[in-house]
């Protein structure tokens, strides 16, 4: 399955990228195992997901939690708790 | 009506916007959040917002959508800045108006509670010793709780 992957604020830094076209294997269907997927990419994927408790997930443009399917998923996006205002 | 920009917004101009010639208002309020020049007691010579373009949009008006479904608001105004920016700056506007003063007041709280804990923006800050990144407050979290039973305003 494919989609895209955003990356925001100090994610994106320590991933060294803002956005990506990621082709999932079939058993990648909840953010949390997006996540695991991800980290197993390389060492700067390891240390940006190192606190994964801490990271913020949306699908679509939509806030959810890591339990959530992306089967339908068109985009991901990984970034901090947010702090505008 | 929500707006998400670089530039920086007149607040007069906007609220003499949203006014217009509507004479059954009766209550205005207006809150600016504004660039500080320290962070934990050290002075801050820019900050920057970094956004998720599409859902900035997308979660504002969802915000303001539920502000205007529990209060009886006649207009809203929610206008979020991003880029870089110098302590004194304007951040972001909320403008809410209605009949009476309570649920302007109420509903201008709500809309800023929701969007520090939901709108996809991110603070850098420059200060002495380079960029950091703000860390979200677990205050801004324990203010959702207040929102969590519907208020329902004074008509």
């Amino acid at each position: 399955m494919r989609l895209t992957v955003r990356y925001f604020a100090w994610v994106r830094e320590k991933t060294g990228l803002g956005e990506e076209l990621v082709d999932l294997p079939e058993n990648v269907r909840t953010v949390a195992d997006l996540i695991v997927w991800l980290k197993t990419r390389g060492p700067e994927f390891e240390s940006a997901f190192e606190k994964s408790d801490v990271i913020r997930a949306a699908v679509d443009q939509t806030h959810v939690g890591h339990g959530t399917p992306i089967a339908e998923a068109r985009e991901i996006a990984f970034f901090p708790p947010v702090t505008g205002g | 009506m929500i707006r998400v920009q670089q530039e920086d917004f007149d607040i007069g101009a906007e609220i003499a916007l949203l006014r217009a010639d509507r004479k059954d208002t009766g209550a205005i309020v207006t809150f600016t959040g504004t660039v500080r020049d320290t962070a934990n007691g050290e002075a801050i010579s820019e900050m920057t917002l970094e956004h998720y373009p599409g859902m900035t949009e997308k979660e504002l008006e969802r915000i303001e959508a539920e502000a205007t479904a529990r209060w009886p608001l006649q207009s809203s105004l929610i206008i979020h800045r991003y880029g870089a920016m110098k302590p004194g700056e304007n951040i972001v506007l909320v403008i809410t108006v209605s009949a009476h003063r309570q649920a302007a007041f109420e509903a201008a709280e709500f809309l800023m509670d929701y969007l520090k804990t939901n709108a996809p923006f991110w603070k850098k800050e420059a200060g002495q010793d380079g960029g950091e990144w703000v860390d979200a407050r677990e205050s801004d979290d324990n203010a959702l709780k207040r929102w969590e039973t519907p208020h329902k305003a004074a008509e």
